[in-house]
């Protein structure tokens, strides 16, 4: 399998997200800069890695959404293929328009970097496939707009379809305001695109996929998408 | 570039100016002794771009002019130490397996006063700049803070602003804050202090100096364009009273042109073609560049006109002396300028050459074909330093005789204890530190919250420790004590990870040094200090001074911080604070007889600053190795610094960070209640361990000479510690709350 991961000027899980997938997963992956064209040849997985891409200083995401790579990205997307963006990642697939909503700023105004629990509420995307129904993974967040929000229709449409991939929930997986982070919509922490090949998440399963960093939930997710590809 | 080889040395404008008025001297912070001293160096009278450069390069912000002859005394040599103080823009230690450690720390204190969210930021980006000037990735950050009290809306809004300054900086640029430390007391009210550390890792071969060498070779000046912010930040430091000063000096962030900078600046250093790189930081171009021709032995030449520029009309006296924020000076071999701006392109960052060494020891200034200044480089470089009469503050008479009799004992110890746990100085630092991105860079072993932060190093079995300490009540009390307990308990900390403590840096945050008074309180910590640092042998190898932390007439307490790196060699033999099974027994390791003298007890509930503070470095080596080689032999669960608040909170602390509750109900006393549960003494650590490695511990703290008191077992879902009887929820939500609350206004 091979496995991009796409630096815009600012991204800084880049690193991070490449070492888990090369590192601890023996996938060759490689760095993408936001300026090419075109991805590498036989690209399996695209990630749009977390940070603050353009510094974030007009709408979070809205600069990388109009990258140059983008259109490949989109390429791929529409062939089926896997595109996973984490945190800021999630942010720039909700602007390029690959995935419906936007991000509103935390309902606490602040920055949040803490631990968090989401219950796997479909197993029907690449990146899910292999948890167990409404299973709990406990990962970190790290994001100050990760607040959720869209239209009923458009509401309706993801639970209908169940496009939620991954809800904020207790320790438990019980639903619960106290749960929710950052005031999403639904208590969602991740969504999939209609052909469910792309998904956006806050949390941040790269920062979960060893035991020494407190977690290794995060490594399920990475397992989906190896299963997805017969790896 | 403009200079000639047969120039002459005279400037183009060298008609005679007037003397200076004492206004235009204080503008430039400089004496009327010092102006003569230039003028006699100079060998004339230094015109206004001149004295404005001198102004800034003998700042004590640059110069260290009041502090030098002090700061010779702290201990900076080890066998590891590859880059001591002083030598470049931070210390370097060798930790093995070929890497360094690059570290620093810096105050932001006067920016912080006027404007917080941008004065602590630039502060973090400032620090940021000095790690990776020698070429090191930053891999964490630590801010230590002082607020004045958060009962009003201005201390919230200096509070909030400098936590979201320092969260936003951070953040942005993907550099996990892991730690550090906050305090409130009124003495910061109009004075908070933010001091930021830094540190990074780097293969020692790639140590990168910021040396300015090799006549010809050429400044290349990269990142944001020239503004007139910032200018006479550095003096503005050295000079008292923050509101007094005016708002311009003070600069504002941009978080993500420095994320740039420092990935362009890491990518241009591997194409060889680098001589020298240098951060710009206080007075900007001008000490950047005589810094780097100092270390270099020879002389730059600017070239003011080739200098971005954000603002129309900018003198050459303003482009010198802007302190606008993520900068860089590279110095390019002659020749290999295409392939650095082309580094520096991709990365969508300006560059221009704007000057190129000289031969010529001088700093020499062109504004096109005009030459508008021209100073030798020793002369700025070596700035002339002060030693200032010292005198015992009287008050130490007055807070020295302080007796326990006159306070009465606890009479409801748990409400005691309740209230305590809710107090700004020891409730749960949480509600700042989940702002900070305390992840990114997925290193982080042990997170904010424990003692020191842990770090693994990827590649190696290897992890460093990091925590920054000190407390302006102790060294009020007892400046020696202070520095040194500022050395000890940044090393305890390290030392209860299961790391060794290897090396030291500091920020020295004081008075006016013309006070005798403050400049006694300077230099017994100073002392204290280097008597720390040589007893447990852990070497300063950077730091920084900011002094005039006044207001209002008032300084603030004399607050020496200290910045500590440990190295652990086998990241699975280390050690938290929290309390990990039930039946695990607790014991306290460490000095005898707590005392009350400078407790926050005292502060907090009868509104008391005195006694003496004491510490016995001796006894202080002991304990720290007895915990190390406790928890190296895997026998601890877990260990804590036992410091403010004294025990009761120290195991509250380890409980909560456990989750599970303390059965101590017999801990009893001879003497008061108060001194038992929240005495302060030195060199003290709780600890948890197994039933079964109980004998094992108590033999090697009697071989180590350690005092060990059992203290009871880890269990149950309350906290019963003596005389307290409460349920372990209910006393963490105090915890939790307390600063939450007061940061919200809603204490």
């Amino acid at each position: 399998m091979k496995a991009a991961v796409v630096v815009f000027p600012g991204s800084n899980c880049d690193a991070d997200t490449l070492y888990v997938l090369k590192n601890l997963l023996g996938i060759d992956a490689r760095y993408v800069w936001h300026g090419e064209n075109c991805l590498h040849e036989n690209t399996d997985l695209v990630v749009l890695p977390g940070g603050f891409s353009h510094g974030d200083y007009l709408r979070t995401g809205a600069m990388a959404a109009r990258a140059p790579i983008m259109t490949a990205v989109r390429n791929h997307a529409a062939y089926g293929k896997p595109v996973l963006g984490i945190c800021n990642g999630f942010q720039i697939l909700l602007e390029a328009g690959l995935l419906p909503g936007a991000m509103l700023p935390n309902t606490s105004t602040q920055f949040r970097c803490e631990w968090v629990h989401i219950r796997v509420e479909s197993l029907e995307t690449p990146f899910s496939s292999t948890c167990r129904p409404e299973q709990v993974l406990r990962l970190p967040i790290a994001h100050g707009e990760g607040n959720y929000v869209i239209d009923h229709d458009g509401l309706s449409e993801l639970q209908d379809q169940e496009r939620i991939v991954y809800r904020y929930t207790t320790a438990e997986g019980i639903d619960s305001p106290d749960a929710n982070p950052n005031g999403s919509m639904d208590n969602i922490a991740g969504i999939c695109s209609s052909d469910r090949n792309v998904v956006g998440m806050m949390p941040h399963p790269e920062r979960a996929s060893e035991e020494s960093l407190g977690s290794q939930d995060g490594l399920t997710i990475w397992e989906s998408v190896l299963d997805g590809m017969g790896d | 570039m403009g200079i000639s080889p047969g120039w002459d040395g005279r400037l183009t404008n060298n008609s005679e100016h007037s003397l200076p008025t004492d206004a235009e001297l204080r503008e430039v912070a400089l004496t009327r002794d010092e102006y003569k001293r230039a003028t006699d160096l100079l060998g004339r009278q230094p015109n206004q771009i001149e004295l404005g450069i001198i102004g800034g390069m003998w700042s004590e912000h640059c110069g260290y002019k009041h502090s030098r002859p002090l700061l010779k005394r702290l201990p900076g040599d080890g066998d590891q130490v590859l880059i001591g103080a002083g030598e470049e823009n931070a210390g370097a230690v060798d930790i093995g397996d070929g890497l360094a450690i690059v570290m620093k720390i810096e105050s932001h204190n006067h920016p912080s006063a006027v404007e917080p969210f941008q004065g602590a930021a630039t502060g973090v980006g400032g620090i940021l700049r000095d790690i990776f000037t020698m070429g090191a990735r930053p891999i964490a950050l630590l801010d230590s803070l002082r607020f004045g009290p958060l009962d009003d809306q201005r201390g919230r809004y200096l509070a909030n602003g400098i936590v979201g300054g320092v969260a936003w900086y951070g953040n942005c640029m993907g550099i996990p804050t892991v730690g550090g430390e906050v305090s409130i007391n009124k003495c910061y009210r109009g004075n908070p202090l933010v001091n930021a550390m830094c540190v990074g890792i780097i293969e020692h071969e790639k140590l990168t100096s910021a040396t300015a060498k090799g006549s010809g070779n050429q400044l290349i000046l990269v990142g944001a364009d020239t503004g007139r912010d910032g200018i006479h930040g550095a003096t503005f430091a050295s000079v008292d009273d923050p509101e007094a000063s005016h708002r311009g000096v003070v600069q504002v962030g941009n978080p993500f042109m420095e994320k740039l900078l420092l990935e362009a600046c890491l990518e241009a250093l591997q194409t060889n073609t680098v001589v020298g790189l240098q951060d710009l930081g206080a007075t900007g171009l001008t000490s950047s560049s005589v810094e780097s021709a100092g270390r270099g032995g020879g002389g730059v030449a600017i070239q003011v006109d080739k200098i971005a520029r954000r603002a129309d009309g900018m003198s050459p006296y303003e482009l010198m002396l802007s302190e606008s924020q993520e900068r860089m000076l590279v110095v390019a071999k002659r020749g290999d300028v295409s392939k650095l701006q082309s580094v520096f392109s991709r990365w969508g960052l300006h560059s221009d050459v704007i000057g190129e060494v000289i031969s010529t020891p001088n700093l020499e200034v062109l504004d096109g074909d005009i030459h508008v200044a021209s100073i030798p480089i020793d002369m700025l470089v070596n700035a002339p330093t002060y030693s200032f009469p010292v005198e015992r503050p009287r008050y130490l008479d007055e807070t020295s005789s302080f007796s326990k009799d006159l306070i009465p004992d606890v009479v409801d110890p748990t409400a005691t204890f309740l209230k305590m746990l809710a107090s700004p100085n020891i409730a749960s630092r949480q509600p700042i530190y989940q702002q900070y991105d305390h992840m990114v860079g997925t290193n982080t072993i042990i997170a904010p919250g424990g003692d020191a932060a842990l770090l693994r190093v990827k590649g190696t079995e290897k992890a460093i420790a990091v925590a920054t300490d000190g407390n302006g009540r102790t060294t009020f009390l007892e400046p020696f004590v202070g520095g040194a307990s500022a050395v000890a308990e940044a090393a305890r900390n390290i030392s209860c990870t299961g790391a060794v403590p290897i090396a030291l840096t500091n920020c020295l945050n004081f008075g006016s040094p013309e006070q005798p008074t403050a400049y006694y309180q300077l230099s017994q910590a100073i002392d204290g200090m280097a008597a720390a640092s040589t007893a447990l042998g852990t070497p300063v190898i950077s730091g920084n001074v900011s002094l005039y932390n006044e207001s209002d007439g008032e300084s603030i307490w004399p607050t020496p911080i200290v910045g500590a790196l440990g190295i652990l060699n086998n990241l699975e033999k280390r050690c938290q604070i929290g309390f990990a099974c039930s039946g695990d027994e607790i014991a306290v390791l460490g000095a005898g007889t707590p005392e009350l003298d400078g407790s926050e007890y005292l502060s907090v509930i009868h509104d008391v600053v005195a006694g003496i503070p004491k510490l016995v470095l001796s006894d202080e080596l002991a304990l720290q190795r007895l915990v190390r080689e406790l928890i190296s032999a895997q026998l601890l669960a877990s260990a804590h610094d036992c410091a403010d608040g004294g025990l009761a909170i120290a195991l509250a602390e380890s409980a909560f960070a456990g989750g599970v509750g303390v059965r101590a109900e017999s801990l009893h006393t001879k003497h008061r209640i108060d001194e038992m549960l929240f005495g302060e003494s030195q060199s003290r650590i709780v600890v948890s361990y197994s039933s079964g490695a109980g004998p094992a511990v108590a033999a090697a703290a009697a071989t180590a000479g350690v005092p060990f008191f059992q203290l009871g077992n880890v269990g149950g879902d309350r906290l019963l510690i003596g005389p307290i009887d409460v349920a372990l929820t209910d006393a963490e939500s105090d915890w939790t709350n307390g600063l939450r609350l007061a940061l919200a206004g809603n204490a």
